[in-house]
């Protein structure tokens, strides 16, 4: 069974907000008609989105780190928002285990949005359906694209490539390596929900290096440049040393 | 949450119609088998239609909660699902067999068809009684599951929410049913009164509890969990956004804690210290405007409950949308 997933890396993820563009350029110019905006330039700019970039600071001043952290549907293997939609517009496929709503059998109940714990779900205001993050399926699958261009907007967005894509249920896959070994987690596990995107924590980076590392423990000079020459004759370091 | 106007009415004024359908058809039951003495079809063609109405115009008024009402019919199809699904299954039902009940006695079509092997007649109207008070469990049932089964709004996954979502319609729809009999059926009025009573009282108690639960509960998910980050100290510096968004418009009541607090003593005063006060002086002057004025006062705090039921819920979205820039 394929489940794709995003995984973000918290640690690279600079806040720069390229894959809410990305994302927002590639999908309201897509066949499910434009997502809405209001004001855009003006005062109060609303509209809908399928991925937000927020900002926490972690830790007391002068101890803090500010941590970027993108937000969108998560895709979850148990999502309480399917269940509970009345029309069967919500869905997730079993091919890939994308979670989708079908926005022709949408009736805008919002049922969905109070069973979704993280807020991954937006009710258009102008086509008055439930939208959230498609995992670029119209993208991924397209044929007509380069496989590099095969992956979600956001993704082929991100200056520094904070965000995998893949299947998180091939061990082998780019994002399952990420998981397990930069210890990738998922959000709110109290709910139940096992969410398919990952996060990558914060790590600190630190390169210790000792003197001995810099000088080179064979040069008794210390100045490569001026290594002396050995004589044809004289004896190599293989003969003095009898071991 | 941030309560819909078209969610508070549906629910209160269906509550009613069901609670009403189940007071008549109690008083039939009684009459039936001789415990009561026969009331005229009015009261019971009158009663029918009204619960009947209440029922139209909560339904009338859910469609104002959708995004795409022209829609509305695919929401039957999720049964196997969704509550919400099963609910909208169950009204159109309910309505159905009210309406019929209600014709059934306006009319004096009542055949009877066949016999308890006590010799006792069964009428149309006692089937259609015990259909419909099996479908108006249903679906305080199903209306109630909606809000019960969200495991993470931890105010409303409780069995209480089941049983207040009963108890609150019964006592609306009894409350309603005494004062219609004050009018129409002078005999039954006491009974109705009573049971109004004690229904409204078992809500106190139901409702109380709940209240005090949620006045303990702490949210399972933190800031921490949110985001993953093991910290005591974190703080949203920005959300994302600026000028608001879905989620800041759905999920927030955007009440200060007085103005809720003073709706919670309300409701209570109204939806029962009130009622009861008034219920009990209708019970022993036998006076049809005081019963009138009990279940207008109740229903009215009961739109006020409701709004409450739905405000005080904390939903973990909210997590997230904390802070706009
Ligand atoms: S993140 Fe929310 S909307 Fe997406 S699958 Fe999970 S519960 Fe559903
Ligand atoms: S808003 Fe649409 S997708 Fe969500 S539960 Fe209602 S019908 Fe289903």
């Amino acid at each position: 069974m394929t489940q794709l997933a995003l995984v973000i890396d918290l640690n690279v993820c600079v806040g720069c907000h390229a894959c809410v563009t990305n994302c927002k350029e590639w999908n309201t110019s897509g066949e499910a008609g434009p997502m809405v905006d209001r004001n855009p330039y003006g005062k109060d700019p609303n509209g809908t989105f399928f991925n937000r970039v927020q900002t926490f600071e972690v830790g007391e001043f002068p101890q803090t780190e500010t941590v970027h952290f993108p937000k969108s549907c998560l895709h979850c293997e148990e999502p309480p928002c399917v269940p509970v939609c009345p029309t069967g517009a919500s869905y997730k496929r079993k091919e890939d285990g994308i979670v989708l709503v079908d926005y022709d059998k949408c009736i805008g109940c919002k049922y969905c949005s109070w069973a979704c714990p993280y807020g991954a779900r937006e009710l258009d205001a102008d086509q008055r359906v439930m939208k959230k993050c498609t995992l670029c399926v119209d993208r991924i699958y397209d044929t007509t694209m380069t496989a590099e261009e095969r992956r979600p907007a956001c993704v082929r967005a991100c200056p520094t490539s904070a965000r995998l894509f893949g299947d998180i249920h091939d061990p082998d896959s780019e994002v399952s390596h990420a998981i397990r070994e930069a210890g990738g987690y998922q959000l709110m596990p109290e709910c139940g929900t096992y969410p398919a995107n990952h996060y990558l924590p914060r790590r600190k980076v630190k390169l210790r290096i000792r003197e001995d590392e810099i000088e080179r423990a064979d040069n008794p000079l210390k100045i490569d440049g001026q290594l002396p020459k050995p004589g044809k004759a004289e004896p190599t370091l293989d003969d003095v040393s009898s071991w | 949450m941030n309560p819909a106007y078209s969610v508070v009415f549906l629910t209160t004024l269906i509550g009613a119609g069901q609670g009403l359908f189940l007071a008549l058809f109690t008083i039939e039951s009684y009459a039936a088998f001789g415990l009561l003495p026969p009331q005229s079809s009015d009261f019971y063609a009158l009663g029918g239609e009204i619960s009947f109405a209440l029922l139209s115009l909560g339904l009338f008024a859910s469609f104002f909660h959708l995004g795409r009402p022209e829609r509305a019919w695919r929401s039957a199809t999720q049964w196997r699902t969704s509550w919400l699904s099963r609910e909208v299954i169950a009204l159109p039902a309910f309505m159905g067999v009210s309406f019929l009940y209600g014709v059934a006695h306006w009319t004096g079509v009542n055949p009877v068809l066949g016999e308890l092997y006590s010799g006792m007649p069964v009428n149309i109207t006692a089937v259609l009684g015990v259909a419909g008070s099996v479908l108006a469990f249903a679906l305080f049932v199903c209306t109630a599951m909606i809000y019960a089964c969200v495991r993470f709004i931890r105010e409303w996954h409780s069995p209480l929410t089941v049983i207040n979502y009963i108890l609150l319609g019964g006592a609306s729809g009894f409350s309603m049913a005494a004062a219609l009999a004050a009018y129409m059926a002078p005999a039954v009025m006491p009974l109705l009164a009573g049971w109004a009573l004690i229904i409204t009282t078992l809500g106190l108690i139901g409702r109380g509890a709940s209240l005090i639960r949620n006045a303990r509960l702490k949210p399972k998910s933190t800031l921490q969990t949110a985001i993953g980050i093991k910290h005591q100290h974190i703080v949203q510096k920005s959300m994302g956004l600026m000028g608001g968004s879905f989620n800041t418009r759905e999920f927030f009541h955007g009440q200060g804690a007085g103005r809720l607090r003073s709706l919670k003593w309300g409701f209570l005063l109204s939806v029962f210290v009130v009622p009861m006060g008034l219920l009990g002086v209708g019970l022993v002057s036998a006076s049809g405007e005081v019963l009138v004025l009990a279940c207008v006062v109740q229903y009215l705090g009961l739109l006020v409950e409701r709004w409450f039921f739905l405000a005080q819920s904390y939903h973990p979205q909210n997590l997230y949308y904390q802070s706009v820039s």
